[in-house]
């Protein structure tokens, strides 16, 4: 299977199963479209009467095309289906990273918030240091020979309960050697309650740190607002400036959330941008059907052009030397994941959970609060095998509609979550989902074409 | 004259001989909890 797109000043064909990208010409694009329909005499007649090239050109370009077909680069079969499920086996049991919920509150009151204002449709509450590490232990044993394990302080608000956060990360430093381990920590914040004591703390400990700005002031605070109702820029916006000019180049993502309220979300990436920020992230937002925030389907084709544009954008900025990263353009074509990643989908509920504030063990953090996805407990584990089960079996090729897509080896057969909310199945399809990420992909490898012919 | 240019990509047929060793990042981990991609995730096998 292959996928052709023109972005740009490009014609792209993707061959899907080898993971070949080729830039072409338009001859070529057209021979590979009749390609695999038509035999030679066919396709050189039909090119002869459409482009003003010689008749041995055009037998050249087809040839260069069959030579492509013969070495495995253009309609190379997909013969991974059987192997589907040997990652999983393999690793069955497994986990290596957890999404600790340090702080089910928050000091904003974002209307917006997946995570009903961070407390997960529940009571207010905080992770105790002993359920913490009770949590870091339970991943040490059940992480098997992985030596590299991803520990995210997530909530609601983790600074909140910075405290434990600190007494947390202090014992997982004092373990790691002895146990061959490798913590690679995360900290999700809103930004209000970074001080210079979070800055030094993060800056030294968190492999990677999410900040949360919605880009310009008039969209950040029309829903990331406090319970008195005032909106949050002027005061995070100097906390993150600070806090980036100290991490020292280390990896940080700023990151926002686009809603209806601003499907034009590059000019909030362009604010971002004003403000010295190069290390970005915008998200769809993922709310409930008929919330005001959701995105439409008049939305689609403005967001849709956005993304175009962006990639525009980053090739220009590239240009004058002022390169800036976008978390879904990231694409590694060279040194990317290998086949068995891109085919067992995101790891939720098997290699991947998170762990409320009292110790409760859920696929991820976005089924938190829906107790019919709960599957056990830190102390006893996953006591509910049979709903750990739906997503052990969840991969690209158990979902019907993914087997088709062009895009499947890119998105791994997309969110469980969002899958859930759209169709009530983690096995469904969430298709504006879909329909977003495919354009970012063909947007993203549109961008590396370009870096590497300049290279 | 040439009409196609291939740019250096990791071949994922080639891939299943020796792939999944699992070190990898989790997918939605430290950046954008709510979508799912693996496209930018770094591989972390020494001998690719």
């Amino acid at each position: 299977m292959i996928h052709q797109y023109k972005l740009g000043q490009y014609n792209i064909v993707l061959d899907v199963a080898s993971g070949a990208v080729h830039a072409v010409d338009p001859m070529a694009y057209d021979i590979i479209a009749l390609f695999e329909e038509k035999d030679r005499d066919e396709v050189l007649c039909e090119i002869a009467g459409k482009h003003t090239a010689s008749k041995e050109d055009i037998a050249a370009c087809y040839d260069q095309v069959a030579a492509l077909k013969a070495s495995g680069q253009l309609f190379a079969p997909d013969t991974f289906a059987e192997s589907a499920g040997v990652l999983k086996e393999k690793t069955a049991g497994v986990v290596k990273a957890l999404c600790l919920h340090i702080a089910h509150t928050c000091n904003l009151n974002c209307a917006y918030c997946f995570a009903s204002q961070g407390k997960y449709n529940g009571e207010r509450s905080v992770m105790s240091y002993e359920v913490g590490k009770r949590a870091l232990d339970f991943l040490v044993e059940n992480s098997g020979t992985r030596r590299n394990l991803e520990v995210d302080f997530f909530g609601g608000e983790p600074l909140m309960n910075f405290d434990v956060v600190k007494k947390l990360v202090a014992y997982a430093r004092s373990i790691e050697k002895e146990k061959n381990k490798n913590f690679r920590f995360t900290l999700t914040t809103n930004g209000l309650l970074i001080d210079d004591d979070v800055i030094d703390f993060a800056n030294r400990e968190m492999s990677n740190v999410v900040l949360s700005l919605d880009g310009r002031k008039e969209i950040h605070d029309r829903y990331r607002v406090d319970y008195a109702g005032n909106g949050s820029w002027e005061r995070i916006v100097p906390k993150f400036r600070k806090l980036v000019e100290a991490r020292g180049g280390k990896n940080y993502y700023m990151r926002g959330t686009f809603t209806h309220e601003n499907p034009d979300f590059l000019e909030d990436i362009k604010t971002m941008l004003d403000l010295g920020f190069t290390e970005l992230s915008m998200e769809p937002v993922v709310c409930a059907a008929g919330d005001p925030a959701e995105l439409t389907k008049e939305d689609l084709p403005v967001v849709m052009d956005q993304y175009e544009k962006l990639a525009a954008l980053m090739l220009e900025r590239d240009k004058e030397g002022k390169p800036f990263t976008f978390y879904h353009y990231m694409i590694d074509l060279e040194g990317g994941p290998c086949i068995y990643k891109r085919i067992s989908g995101c790891g939720s509920g098997t290699e991947y959970m998170a762990v409320t504030p009292w110790g409760d063990l859920y696929p991820c953090h976005q089924f938190v609060g829906d107790e019919a996805f709960r599957l056990g407990d830190i102390w006893k584990g996953v006591t509910s095998p049979e709903t750990q089960k739906q997503f052990a079996d969840c991969n690209v090729y158990a979902r019907p509609d993914c087997r088709d897509c062009w895009a499947r080896l890119y998105c791994s057969g997309g969110c469980a979550a969002n899958a859930y909310h759209a169709t009530g199945s983690v096995r469904g399809v969430y298709r504006y989902g879909c329909e977003l990420f495919k354009k970012r992909m063909e947007c993203a490898i549109m961008v590396a074409v370009d870096r590497a012919l300049r290279e | 004259m040439e009409h196609i240019k291939t740019i250096v990509t990791r071949n994922l047929c080639e891939s299943a001989k020796n792939g999944g060793c699992g070190e990898c990042q989790t997918s939605c981990q430290s950046a954008c909890k709510t979508s799912c991609g693996i496209a930018n995730q770094q591989c972390e096998k020494e001998s690719k």
